[in-house]
């Protein structure tokens, strides 16, 4: 990690009110670090759903798991990564949600809406076995008029 | 903001004005019972007004998909009234735009329900 890089992380317990406090929690140093409200939309959006994806299928609501959440900001770009204590899985397998069998669906569209709303988008196997997503935003550029909405509404 | 609901009774049609965030926990549980608590009742003719609503998450997307199909399969008709732009957005990049009847104008929305 470079000098001038921030590192902030935060281990989260396996119940609903995490969702809502990592959510919070990014939205603020999305906002500090410059992101415009559009763009702070879609990190706290993908933000919770990384975190209620590690809640319901990482950890199968278990209380005794625990959630880690990393954010990392580097001159180009924020990182987030969410840990959680499952046995992982992989990216490929997850059903497509815009299929026209899985449209009505009550579930499955979490992954998705990360991957649409960041810039970068992955799922690796996290250091305990469990699945980190790992995902990224570019940080707007210092004059307002990055393509990420720097300043947008 | 956590979800608030309320409903009102136009002719055969209920119309359920909600404000707030439907995200998981609290304020898709409140979408949930509202929905099968009109059906218990034999309501199911069910417009929901979401033009309060500024937020919602996948959870709060996969209870408005149950509540459509629950109504549906009872032979009653759930439809959307005045979405407000992210959550139009929201709708239309998860393809569901299409799957449901969403209106802008509450008169228009009562008048197509049969």
């Amino acid at each position: 990690m470079a000098s001038d890089d921030k590192h902030l992380e935060i281990t989260l317990e396996t119940q609903v009110e995490s969702v809502n406090l990592a959510e919070e929690m990014c939205l603020r140093v999305a906002e500090a670090a410059g992101f415009g409200e559009d763009d702070c939309y879609r990190i706290g959006m993908s933000v919770r759903e990384g975190v209620i994806n590690a809640f319901h299928y990482g950890n199968q609501e278990r209380p005794e798991k625990k959630i880690h959440l990393a954010l990392d900001i580097t001159p180009e770009k924020l990182i987030i990564h969410v840990l959680d204590e499952g046995t992982g899985f992989v990216l490929a397998d997850v059903p497509d949600p815009l299929a026209e069998e899985n449209l009505l669906s009550t579930s499955g569209r979490g992954i998705f809406l990360m991957r649409a709303f960041m810039d970068e988008f992955d799922v690796v196997k996290g250091r305990n076995g469990g699945a980190e997503i790992v995902m990224s935003k570019k940080l707007p550029a210092p004059d307002g008029n990055s393509e990420n909405g720097k300043g947008g509404k | 903001m956590a979800l608030q609901a309320t409903h009102r009774d136009a002719g055969p049609v209920t119309v359920v004005d909600l404000s707030g965030r439907i995200t998981l926990g609290d304020g898709s549980a409140l979408l949930r019972k509202t929905i099968r608590g009109l059906l218990a009742d034999e309501r199911k003719k069910i417009l929901l007004n979401l033009a309060d609503v500024d937020y919602i998450d996948s959870s709060g997307i996969g209870e408005l998909v149950s509540g459509f199909t629950a109504v549906k399969n009872q032979g009653g008709d759930l439809k959307l009234l005045q979405l407000t732009k992210k959550v139009r957005d929201l709708l239309q990049i998860t393809k569901l735009y299409t799957v449901f009847d969403i209106y802008s104008d509450e008169n228009s929305a009562l008048g197509s329900f049969h």
